[in-house]
């Protein structure tokens, strides 16, 4: 108690130190508070993390072509859905508190509970990424130096029109590229 | 004059089994093997794997053969998802789709039952694309074919 009471009283007296000492100390001990605050958020961004909730889900993605594949350039979880510039990238961890809520009350704890609610966490996803212009794709996969030379003719007819114009984004069409798909009987351009 | 059939047939026999092809069992009437068209395997010795065949990614449209026969895929399928859930080959060859992915349309056979009824929508029995229609690799054939295409479709 007392040696709280005298850290205290340290905290609010005023130091004999001179300022521009005691600044750069505020310094550094933002460097290092930053350094560490970072750091704890890019491990909530490892596949290690995401998998131990959403296992399942993580499996699904080892055969696409996003896991591996003969370039072995690849994406992971935080690559797609966690955002890249800083403000987005907050916001989103905050949304993402939601989750532990969930997890709390096994929302999907189990494999039924995944599959009903699957529909509805997958078009959450989806429009996320329809707002944003598919953002997190683009992230990699930079529309104005695709070389069209280079792609099949089925690539290239669709990438010069639809997604030139701006009518259309990644998503619309690259569905299920790195997990299985839900129930696809509502969603608009497949069956 | 049987003599000398029988020395000419011997003679032959031998010529033949010196021209055979270089590959061939070690131990015959030992521990066996396979010959095949793809070459020679003991029992005891793993063969090395072949190496993968790989699928063009886009070659264009291919002539049919015969007038059913399913038309084949041109282009690489790999992970496209044909279950319950999802079937990505109507996602661009449906009616809905097709022109606007400008991909060819699904026949109407696709649309009967097996008792010529038809439905609204594509059948259950031809929802699995895979099970006729097949995309083809740059296998060279092992066996030569001296197929023809009837007139009509040259």
């Amino acid at each position: 108690m007392n040696i709280l009471k005298a850290f205290w009283r340290r905290l609010t007296s005023p130091s004999k130190v001179a300022v521009g000492l005691v600044l750069f100390m505020g310094f550094m001990g933002g460097l290092l508070f930053w350094g560490a605050f970072n750091t704890g958020m890019e491990a909530t961004n490892t596949e290690e993390f995401c998998s131990g909730c959403h296992a399942p889900i993580v499996k699904e993605i080892r055969e696409t072509v996003h896991f591996a594949n003969r370039s072995g350039v690849r994406a992971i979880c935080s690559d797609c859905h966690v955002p890249h510039n800083w403000t987005d990238k907050i916001v989103r961890k905050v949304q993402a508190s939601k989750e532990l809520v969930a997890f709390a009350m096994g929302t999907i704890g189990t494999e039924e509970k995944f599959k009903e609610r699957r529909g509805y966490l997958a078009n959450r996803e989806w429009h996320r990424m329809k707002e944003n212009d598919s953002q997190e794709c683009r992230n990699c996969h930079n529309f104005e130096y695709m070389d069209f030379s280079e792609q099949g003719p089925r690539s290239v007819k669709q990438h010069s029109t639809a997604l030139a114009s701006g009518e259309k984004t990644c998503v619309d069409c690259h569905k299920g590229i790195a997990h299985k798909l839900p129930d696809m009987k509502n969603v608009e351009g497949w069956q | 004059m049987k003599r000398l059939v029988l020395a000419v047939m011997a003679v032959g026999m031998l010529l033949a089994g010196a021209a055979q092809s270089a590959e061939e069992l070690h131990n015959p009437g030992g521990i066996g093997g396979v010959e095949s068209l793809r070459g020679v395997s003991e029992l005891e010795v793993t063969r090395p794997a072949d190496a993968f065949k790989r699928y063009p990614r886009d070659q264009g449209t291919i002539d049919s053969d015969y007038v059913y026969q399913p038309p084949l895929i041109p282009h690489t399928i790999r992970n496209y998802e044909v279950s319950l859930n999802a079937n990505k080959c109507l996602a661009c060859h449906s009616w809905k789709n097709a022109k606007e992915m400008g991909a060819t349309k699904i026949s109407v056979t696709h649309y009967q039952t097996r008792e010529g009824q038809v439905l609204s929508d594509v059948s259950p029995r031809r929802y699995f694309c895979q099970q006729c229609h097949v995309p083809q690799a740059d296998a060279k054939p092992l066996v030569e074919n001296d197929f023809q295409r009837v007139d009509a479709l040259r």
